[in-house]
């Protein structure tokens, strides 16, 4: 049978939308490819939501990936091309000869206020339209076109600061306390994260609208190479910001999860075939010697003692919190943790991380109420492992783990090796867990390379990579 | 595989609207996966946090189409003898006992296995029903990894080898409906053969609805109130966020205590029924400002 490839029409451009998907870390098979073909071929077209669930049904394999997904989705079947049909007219200051003056941001403002007020997210997403093409066209009063030589330039950073929505939190909410709903404390709180949420969303929509308009004058590869998120668990820890921390987070206990029943199909396994010589022997007198049953050697899990030291300093603090989570998510585990952090010296949290505390502020806490500083408040690594091994020295038993979090970045600070040497050779075990790329190992102030002498070092930049690291570790 | 079967639904619409008839409230995700899983007879892989209605939409598709449901409940160490078929021993060594001194070997053996001595578990029922079915495969997760195996064959030809009989094809296909919370990833074989269905916490507006058909002596403002606050809730980093069936149990609370504002009373005194955790509670109350 003789088949015609298109390389242009639907076929093609779903290929091209299935090689973007891969690029982004989202793997999707040929077999893959196939089905979603199907599913276009099943739906209506023109309805582009049951489309965007349609292919997500067929094209993803998991639920982290939705968000490179959608933003995808958007760029390679756009909404609409260029302005689309105008619902809301966007207020302009008024000009001599009557053609489309600049944007009257005042009175933008308020009608941005009004949708928020309202909740009305259709309403939000037609006026992020409308103001991102009237900013980049025809500018806002008192600042001109942003554009490069007559080129209209979509900005989201302009945008957004010009009607800068967060400003209107406190006006929105005033106008729902004169609607007379009880005013107590409690509401109000509700409200203020309800608005601070509709907020968000709205950026959201300005942002997403911006990265279509770009895709139209640069082409969707240039803008799908930048704008498109990463997803989880490829988020580099030190580069990462708070909100995605904060989402990263809430994938703790799932991993935690994933890797307990991942070491339980282990321990299965590891477990088959030993035979009790001494056990199937004694069980044979029964049967006159003949060993009718043979007996296997049950295998207790090893429960180590852990001992964890980390670094809560700045930049690495995010990876130490992700890290410390893990751990207590995956307490059972072990038979003891004990958490001590440093920064200049060294202090025991392991209080703040009983069971059934409340972790996702913890590290303000560690910063706040232990002792950690002494000088300038950089980290030193040599003399916070130094004042481990003298205060907490006896903590590191023949039955303890040791794990060390941090970047092994000393400030041009003596390393203090002989102590790391020590104390490694007290412990059953001790690895190193680096945040940081391993091609940075050793550059600048890094003694990355000198401690990784004296015990395995583990380049933990994500948490994908940091999962992989914990089950390597975890006893069998 | 037999391709003359009719598709149960005809467009997405009529999928929401039929699930709607039966009292689920489906969201747009919802309904285009259910109607293409049916049209393209795929499995459909539902994941996703407890409470949104997983198993529900299991029920829900079978009652709106008016199929029957089977259900395989999976749980650690659940084997081929659950889940497929089993030999029933017992019977069929009454039968050899039976047959002993006036029948042939060759006789017996063919007899014995027969249809009359197999014990069709969950997934071969389905298989053999001639009915519209509904199979719904429930916490996959939960399984062993072997299981997994056993179902490929299944869900991607709708057929099971049976050594002693041949092979048992479905004369037709069910329409099969995987669930799993994700307590370990399922493997890539398996999710090949599905549609995948992440299912999240509904909008706001959907939300509200199932709060009103689930508790209808509910008051609307209440309702109202009831799901914004939830979903405040859910945005906080909570060791486990309420899922939509907390919000109804909510709901029913306040109805039952005769409260009809949520004030911060009100919350006070029954924010247990949504948040679970000692730490939660406390956390959600520093926020809102409750104390």
């Amino acid at each position: 049978m003789a088949v015609t490839i298109p390389e242009h029409g639907l076929p093609g451009h779903l290929v091209d939308f299935v090689g973007a998907l891969r690029r982004h870390g989202v793997a999707v098979g040929p077999g893959e490819t196939v089905d979603a073909a199907e599913v276009v071929g099943a739906l209506d077209l023109l309805r582009r939501r049951e489309l965007r669930e349609g292919l997500a049904a067929a094209l993803l394999r998991r639920s982290g990936q939705r968000e490179v997904f959608d933003t995808l989705f958007d760029l390679y079947f756009p909404p609409a091309l260029g302005v689309g049909a105008q619902e809301i007219e966007v207020p302009r200051a008024a000009t001599d000869d009557g053609s489309e003056g600049p944007v009257d941001v005042d009175a933008l403002r308020d009608l941005l206020a009004d949708l928020l007020l309202a909740g009305d997210e259709e309403g939000l997403r037609e006026l992020a339209r409308a103001a991102v093409d009237a900013l980049g066209t025809a500018g806002a009063t008192g600042t001109g076109v942003q554009g490069v030589n007559g080129q209209p330039g979509w900005s989201a950073y302009q945008a957004l600061r010009l009607m800068s929505p967060e400003t209107l939190l406190a006006r929105i909410l005033d106008a729902m306390r004169q609607d007379g709903d009880p005013t107590d404390d409690f509401t109000d709180e509700v409200r203020r994260r309800e608005i601070r949420d509709r907020i968000a969303r709205f950026r959201k929509m300005v942002q997403d609208e911006v990265r279509r308009r770009t895709a139209e004058q640069r082409g969707r590869e240039q803008v799908a190479k930048t704008a498109v998120p990463k997803q989880a668990e490829q988020v580099e820890f030190l580069s990462a910001y708070a909100e995605q921390l904060a989402q990263l987070r809430r994938t703790v206990h799932p991993l935690a999860r994933r890797l307990a029943s991942r070491l339980a199909v282990r321990r299965k396994h590891a477990r088959r075939g030993q035979l009790d010589m001494r056990r199937t022997l004694r069980r044979s007198m029964s049967t006159g010697g003949v060993p009718m049953k043979p007996a296997y050697r049950t295998r207790r899990p090893g429960r180590p003692e852990l001992v964890i030291l980390c670094d809560v300093s700045g930049s690495v603090a995010g990876f130490s919190h992700f890290t410390l989570l893990l751990v207590q998510a995956l307490r059972e585990q072990f038979s003891k943790v004990r958490v001590f952090a440093f920064v200049e010296k060294t202090d025991e949290v392991t209080h703040l991380f009983e069971p059934g505390a409340e972790l996702s502020g913890v590290m303000q806490r560690v910063l706040r109420e232990a002792d950690l500083t002494a000088f300038d408040g950089h980290s030193d690594y040599g003399h916070a492992l130094g004042s481990f091994a003298e205060f907490w020295g006896e903590a590191i038993t023949s039955k303890t783990s040791l794990l060390i979090l941090g970047d092994a970045r000393t400030n041009y600070r003596d390393p203090n090796l002989a102590v790391v040497r020590r104390l490694v050779g007290q412990a059953r075990h001790a690895h190193w867990l680096n945040p940081e790329p391993r091609r940075q190992w050793g550059t600048g102030d890094s003694a990355a390379h000198r401690y990784a002498d004296v015990l395995p070092m583990h380049e933990c930049r994500t948490a994908g990579q940091l999962a992989d690291v914990v089950e390597a570790l975890l006893p069998v | 595989m037999k391709a003359t079967q009719s598709p149960l639904f005809g467009s997405v619409d009529e999928v929401a609207e039929r699930l709607e008839g039966v009292g689920y409230l489906a969201s747009t995700a919802v309904a285009t996966t259910v109607y293409l899983a049916d049209r393209l007879g795929k499995p459909l892989l539902v994941e996703g946090p407890a409470g949104v209605g997983k198993t529900e939409l299991a029920k829900a598709v079978a009652a709106a189409t008016g199929s029957g449901l089977v259900r395989l409940q999976c749980y650690e160490g659940i084997d081929e003898a659950r889940a497929l078929y089993e030999w029933n021993h017992a019977k069929q060594l009454l039968r050899i006992t039976a047959g002993q001194g006036h029948e042939s070997w060759d006789a017996t053996r063919d007899d014995v296995f027969s249809e009359e001595f197999l014990l069709p578990r969950p997934l071969l029922t389905a298989i053999r029903r001639d009915d519209p079915t509904v199979l719904l495969i429930d916490e996959m997760d939960k399984a062993d990894v072997e299981v997994e195996g056993l179902l490929l064959e299944v869900l991607s030809d709708y057929q099971v080898s049976i050594p002693e009989m041949g092979t048992v094809t479905a004369t037709r296909k069910p329409f099969a409906l995987l669930t799993s919370n994700s307590t370990r990833e399922l493997s890539e074989a398996l999710k090949r053969r599905c549609l995948f269905l992440h299912l999240d916490f509904p909008d706001p507006d959907l939300e509200r609805k199932i709060v009103l058909t689930r508790v209808p002596e509910l008051p609307q403002a209440l309702a109202d109130a009831l799901v914004r606050t939830v979903r405040v809730l859910r945005a906080m980093e909570l060791r486990k966020v309420p899922s939509v069936a907390e919000t109804i149990d909510w709901g029913r609370t306040l109805l039952a205590l005769g409260l009809d504002t949520l004030d911060d009373d009100a919350v006070r005194q029954t924010l247990g029924v949504v948040l679970k955790h000692q730490s939660d509670q406390v956390k959600a109350s520093a926020e809102l400002r409750l104390n």
